[in-house]
């Protein structure tokens, strides 16, 4: 199902912290409807890799391509208007507003009141919302929720629904289901699924095993600032993936 | 996830439905319980006459608790907008009153005087806003320094004097006839008069006299409806609950959240600005101290209101319903004759509980939508 030219190329991409190597030389790529996830110990270099992507690191040597042009060193908000995602642990989402205005919060869609006084227009970005929330098949009772009354699955929802109406191209989720209910996480998963057959690649970084055996296409193992595996689903036993994490597998550098 | 309602007795969802109504709208609910213990018990309570002294006496209140109410959703608070009131009120006098002095008309002097005072109002704001926003100032300590340095800043205006008076008697007049004026009076044996009083009245019409919509009212009105409409209907106000939910969230976003913050702040000197003009049409002098004992009680108004001082959540009405119960409150004792100093206990009171219903009102709204 993952064919054709890769939509994110990461090349020889090193990053130090004072004498720490944090990247080591590291080649990543992800396909379009891939959903790669990123294993490996803490401290082995997922997040610093995730934040070299995004552009909240730049990194000191290497260069990552998206869509065949480089985007090392821009801003992240300019990395995200290209169409890179990030949806942290944290969501970045106002919990004292409703589903929909935070869909389009920063880019609230106006009208004009009696003609010249610019208001929210709040039912047209609701149907909006709704529109997104069906796309992707998530179930909200009501829109006019505040989301601080919604569940921890509902809020991540949200986070998706809203990088996927801004058209993402790429998702990047950092531990996605770790604060969640069983039933929760099968919705998650389900919902990275569901943005894979939509074309719409996913990177996961996740500790969770049978989260990554359940919706990973490919396994990428990081330790100590190198990728030391990248190995296809069908190729991958959790065996084998710990041990890679755990550096007791064979070293494939 | 979806939303698989586990089916509730029909009783406990109504008494949830009834908690909930009285969490939402028990300010509303104090305000008119209030009204009719002083209306039953307080002679003369329940009169055009009181309602509309009430009116007037809570303007000052309402006013500086619109601007509160904007930075408190932002989660930062002002402390310094009592002073702000007071340094406002001192310019436009003294502005006014040396150009009236200096052979001015009244009409022109007035002018420039509101917009010096309004002007000058703007001043701590962008100060406060710049402090807190680009250099990280905590809100209580930018606006606790800008407090010291506006009171130092009007007194000095005055040379130390409490008040700025000497307007020439026109001025005075035309000033006491807006500040203390009404779009519409009810004179005994007379009917209803538009614009002014009458000149020729008799010691009973001029006893009888009501203020059925006076001036500061209208303003004070229009004021409160602009600044509400602003923050629930506008990008502006919707970038502001966002900021108070979630600062890092509005930033990633791409809301300019520094520009945002200093506007805050700008408003909120802003509206303690029109305060202190509206001081000088009230009182025909100006005064350092005119907002400096309301500021806890702007605070007190925004509160009782339902604004979180976590940040973002209330409503401009909210803000505006707390300082009428504050009105009635004082107004009430007095006609009662009670110690003004019970007046205090009942407001530090009304504050704790209405914290304490905002927080009864979330557990609710949680316990309605969770499952």
């Amino acid at each position: 199902m993952a064919t054709g030219v890769p939509l994110l190329r990461v090349s020889g991409v090193c990053k130090y912290f004072g004498g720490l190597t944090a990247l080591n030389r590291v080649d990543f790529e992800v396909l379009p409807g891939e959903v790669v996830a990123l294993l490996g110990d803490n401290g082995a270099g997922k997040s610093t890799l995730i934040k070299c992507i995004s552009g909240v690191y730049r990194p000191e040597e290497g260069t990552v391509f998206f869509q065949g042009q480089p985007i090392t060193g821009r801003s992240p908000s300019a990395i995200r208007e290209q169409g890179i995602e990030t949806i942290y642990q944290d969501l970045a989402l106002a919990e004292n507003l409703d589903v929909s205005a935070n869909v389009f919060l920063g880019k609230e869609r106006k009208k004009k009141l009696l003609g010249f006084i610019p208001v929210t227009d709040d039912a047209w970005m609701r149907h909006e919302a709704e529109k997104v929330l069906d796309r992707l098949d998530i179930h909200i009772p009501s829109l006019r929720q505040k989301l601080v009354n919604l569940s921890g699955g509902q809020r991540q929802a949200v986070a998706i629904a809203r990088a996927i109406y801004w058209n993402a191209r790429l998702v990047i989720m950092d531990e996605p289901t770790a604060a969640l209910g069983v039933p929760e996480q099968r919705k998650v998963l389900s919902l990275i699924q569901s943005l894979s057959a939509q074309q719409i690649p996913v990177i996961l970084i996740s500790h969770t095993m049978q989260d990554v055996m359940e919706v990973a296409t490919r396994i990428v193992v990081m330790r100590r600032g190198r990728v030391v595996a990248n190995l296809p689903r069908s190729a991958a036993t959790v065996d084998s993936i710990v041990k890679h994490i755990v550096g007791a597998g064979d070293m494939t550098d | 996830m979806s939303a698989a309602t586990r089916p509730k007795s029909t009783a406990a969802s109504v008494q949830d439905n009834v908690l909930d109504f009285i969490a939402r709208f028990w300010s509303y609910l104090f305000l008119l319980a209030l009204v009719i213990f002083f209306s039953v018990t307080g002679q003369g309570f329940f009169s055009v006459r009181n309602f509309s002294n009430i009116l007037v006496f809570s303007t000052l209140v309402i006013l500086m608790s619109i601007g509160q109410n904007y930075v408190i959703i932002t989660a930062g608070i002002d402390l310094s907008i009592g002073w702000t009131v007071g340094l406002a009120s001192v310019i436009a006098a003294r502005t006014m009153r040396d150009l009236a002095l200096g052979g001015m008309e009244v009409t022109p002097a007035i002018i420039i005087g509101i917009v010096a005072g309004l002007l000058v109002s703007l001043i701590p704001g962008i100060i406060n806003g710049v402090l807190i926003a680009l250099v990280k100032v905590p809100p209580f300590i930018a606006t606790l320094g800008m407090f010291g340095i506006i009171r130092g800043a009007a007194f000095l205006l005055t040379d130390g004097q409490q008040v700025v008076g000497g307007l020439p008697q026109n001025l005075r007049d035309t000033l006491s006839a807006f500040g203390n004026g009404s779009l519409l009076y009810n004179v005994p044996e007379m009917g209803l008069v538009w614009f002014n009083r009458p000149p020729e009245m008799t010691p009973l019409q001029l006893r009888g006299t009501d203020m059925l919509v006076p001036y500061p009212v209208i303003v004070v009105a229009l004021v409160a409806l602009v600044f509400g409409f602003i923050l629930a209907r506008t990008q502006f106000g919707r970038h502001t609950y966002a900021i108070g939910g979630n600062l890092d969230a509005a930033r990633r976003v791409g809301i300019n959240v520094n520009r945002h913050l200093i506007i805050i702040y700008v408003l909120s000197a802003f509206t303690a600005g029109i305060a202190g003009v509206m001081h000088v049409f009230r009182f025909t002098a100006g005064s350092p101290l005119a907002g400096e004992a309301q500021l806890l009680s702007s605070v007190a108004a925004v509160v009782i209101g339902g604004t979180s001082l976590f940040g973002g959540a209330g409503k401009i009405s909210g803000g505006v319903i707390g300082a009428l119960i504050i009105a009635v409150l004082t107004t009430g004792l007095v006609i009662l004759n009670i110690d003004q100093l019970w007046g205090f206990i009942v407001v530090g009171v009304v504050i704790i509980i209405a914290v304490l219903v905002n927080q009864a009102q979330s557990l609710l709204e949680r316990r309605k939508t969770a499952h």
